[in-house]
């Protein structure tokens, strides 16, 4: 398929199918976990992105693409925190995780 | 391109599929966490060590626990009998499908344009810290205030039940 | 002659790697340092168990293991034999892959963090420039582990051992990395090479280890209190607790998996003593200067076993905490006060030479530990305890 492709394609590809991957999770789970799990794969494919960019870029030296996955790590585990605290706290409430049943505005 | 690539590549794609498609959410869970692993070996290969650490620090070791502890407070850890995907799921599998299919195309299109073969960058912890303290002091700043505000807001989120007990 | 014996392990693998052809050779080389590796931490840990059973044993007034060979020695063998030979008992509903993944990924893992740990003058297996961190997240996948062992085996009590080790795991993961980040900042690397590095020279004689400044001291104790929740040792075994979760996360597990999470807990105990070796005991640097000809790594493994021997001391002297202290005792005395550390590090770092800084540092440090247990037995009596139904 890439015989003569370059490495810096290789990952992009990768990263576009987790993306993908994520992306189908997301949309497709009923579990409100499921989901933000879907989500963490896109943030991941994002990252594998940004530093594949950074190793194959004109200026690798400047740390660019490095800094935006690493900050990126640490924006991802304050989300997934947050995130699941909101699960969590949507089940104490509701009783149940599935979105498909969370259809109504009033408590 | 050589096996490693493809052995790693061939891991975290497996993993992140098994992550969606598994029916015990333990299970995802679990598969997700080999996807993180694959990416952390993903960036050991591109010189990106200190991120691949991170990353299993961060993912491995405190973003994958958080999803079993959630599945297992929210006692999702069976496989729930009325089935695991969404009504509308093949409108999400289409647009999934669509985004992968553009996405493809745009990298396999510019595959001529894209940076060939550099040389590897040598870059030291001692480059990464000096570019957080100084170039990126102010991101770093934002980062810290932004995992305290998380901190705090995930605390309050647990604790609010708790007090209307009381 | 000295400098031979001190690299003698090293002089050995050069020999033996000399008899392949040198297409051969670097990768002969890693195997050969990944047996020996394989090789001594299991024999470490056969000589600790039978230190800790002989040890408790004396404290506890009796006599431990003295049946097989002189003193009993012989024992971790014939446990070992036993544990090879018996039945490998599976639950009817556990999830076997899981079941069988979980001690296979907490030894791999175990391993792998040794790997970074200077063990004597040029006995470091991968050199790395982020070494710390490597270790450190080699220690934040055995959690998965534990999860794994009690999600798997579909039993109450694993499950419970295994929630309260994940979390006690995570809680005490804070602390540990934070006592640690006072002696990267005065090192400037997070090579663990160059911080021993950093601590192998001397004043009058007296080494420039880490432990032996105020901050140091302090963030040692901090590291040790966190290593010992970290490897789940007694007084924070609770999630092994025999009395309440018969033997927590790995209560379902018997013959040689039993036996891997025994091995993978107490080669977990050898590396994390090891980085608190390395990070303030000064690594493989000798005690006095004018020790400088005794080998470098019998000062490394002696100073790794000596940490054993506390831990031994420890479990045979304090009683187990109970959850919610567990979890205060983190959050409210142990990360506050590492937090606290980390500054008055920087404040030494600051101050540049001279005495001025030993008094600063100390007497800011002996405050705040004053002030932070006022506040703590702040309107606490602590009174004789009397119970209702033992007297």
């Amino acid at each position: 398929m890439m015989g003569q492709a370059t490495p810096l394609a290789a990952y992009l590809l990768v990263a576009a199918l987790l993306f993908s991957i994520g992306l189908a999770g997301a949309l497709t789970r009923r579990n409100a976990i499921l989901v933000l799990i879907g989500i963490e794969l896109m943030l991941n494919a994002a990252n594998l992105n940004l530093i594949a960019f950074w190793r194959y870029g004109p200026h690798p030296e400047l740390l660019t693409g490095m800094m935006f996955a690493i900050f990126s790590i640490a924006v991802a585990a304050a989300e997934a925190a947050v995130g699941l605290g909101l699960v969590i706290s949507i089940h104490r409430h509701a009783h149940t995780t599935d979105l498909d049943a969370m259809n109504r505005m009033r408590g | 391109m050589s096996f490693v690539f493809y052995a790693i590549a061939a891991l975290t794609v497996a993993g992140g599929l098994a992550a969606v498609l598994l029916k015990n959410t333990v299970h995802c869970a679990l598969a997700l966490t080999v996807a993180f692993a694959g990416l952390a070996l993903m960036f050991l290969e591109l010189d990106a060590q200190f991120a691949g650490f991170a990353q299993i620090l961060v993912y491995i070791g405190a973003v994958a626990i958080l999803v079993v502890f959630a599945i297992l407070l929210t006692r999702n850890a069976e496989t729930p009998k009325d089935g695991v995907y969404s009504r509308n799921w093949l409108a999400g599998l289409v647009i999934a499908a669509g985004v992968f299919a553009v996405l493809g195309w745009a990298v396999l299109q510019s595959v001529r344009v894209l940076p060939h073969e550099t040389t590897t960058p040598t870059v030291t912890v001692l480059d990464i810290g000096n570019a957080l303290m100084g170039r990126y002091v102010l991101p770093l700043e934002i980062v810290a205030l932004l995992l305290t505000a998380a901190l705090i807001g995930a605390v309050i989120v647990a604790m609010h039940e708790k007090e209307r007990a009381k | 002659m000295i400098e031979t014996i001190d690299q003698i392990f090293v002089l050995l693998k050069h020999w033996l790697v000399g008899f392949l052809p040198a297409g051969l050779q670097p990768v002969a080389s890693v195997l050969v340092s990944v047996v020996a590796i394989i090789a001594v931490f299991p024999s470490l840990f056969a000589i600790a168990v039978w230190m800790e059973r002989k040890g408790l044993g004396r404290m506890q007034n009796r006599i431990g293991p003295n049946r097989v060979g002189p003193f009993g020695l012989f024992q971790p063998i014939a446990d070992g034999i036993k544990s090879l030979t018996k039945e490998d008992i599976v639950p009817l509903r556990a999830d076997a892959v899981v079941h069988f993944m979980a001690p296979v990924v907490l030894v791999v893992v175990v391993f792998m963090g040794i790997a970074v740990l200077p063990m004597g003058r040029n006995m470091t297996l991968v050199h790395m420039d982020s070494g710390l961190l490597f270790f450190f997240a080699m220690g934040a996948s055995t959690e998965l582990s534990v999860f794994m062992a009690g999600w798997s085996s579909r039993n109450k009590y694993s499950l419970l051992g295994a929630m309260r080790g994940v979390a006690q795991m995570i809680s005490y993961e804070v602390p540990l990395l934070m006592s640690s980040v006072a002696v990267v900042m005065m090192t400037g690397s997070l090579s663990l090479g160059k911080i021993v590095e950093a601590q192998n020279q001397y004043t009058w004689g007296l080494p420039h280890w880490y432990i032996f400044t105020p901050w140091g001291l302090a963030a040692f104790l901090m590291y040790a209190i966190a290593a010992t929740a970290e490897t789940n040792r007694s007084p924070f075994d609770l999630p092994e607790g025999e009395s309440e979760l018969v033997a927590g996360y790995f209560t379902e597990y018997s013959g040689f998996k039993f036996a891997l999470f025994f091995l993978g807990e107490y080669v977990g105990m050898l590396s994390i003593s090891g980085l608190g070796t390395t990070l303030f005991l000064g690594g493989w640097s000798a005690p006095f200067s004018f020790l400088g000809w005794v080998p470098s790594w019998f000062w490394f493994f002696s100073k790794v076993m000596l940490s054993i021997c506390v831990f031994i001391w420890i479990r045979g002297t304090l009683p187990r905490l109970r959850q919610d202290q567990l979890m205060n005792f983190a959050w409210k005395f142990v990360l506050p006060f590492t937090l606290f550390d980390l500054l008055v590090a920087a404040l030494w770092r600051f101050m540049g030479d001279g005495w001025a800084r030993w008094v600063v540092c100390s007497v800011i440090l002996l405050l705040a530990y004053a002030l932070m247990g006022g506040v703590g037995m702040y309107r606490k009596h602590f009174r004789v305890r009397s119970y209702r139904y033992a007297e």
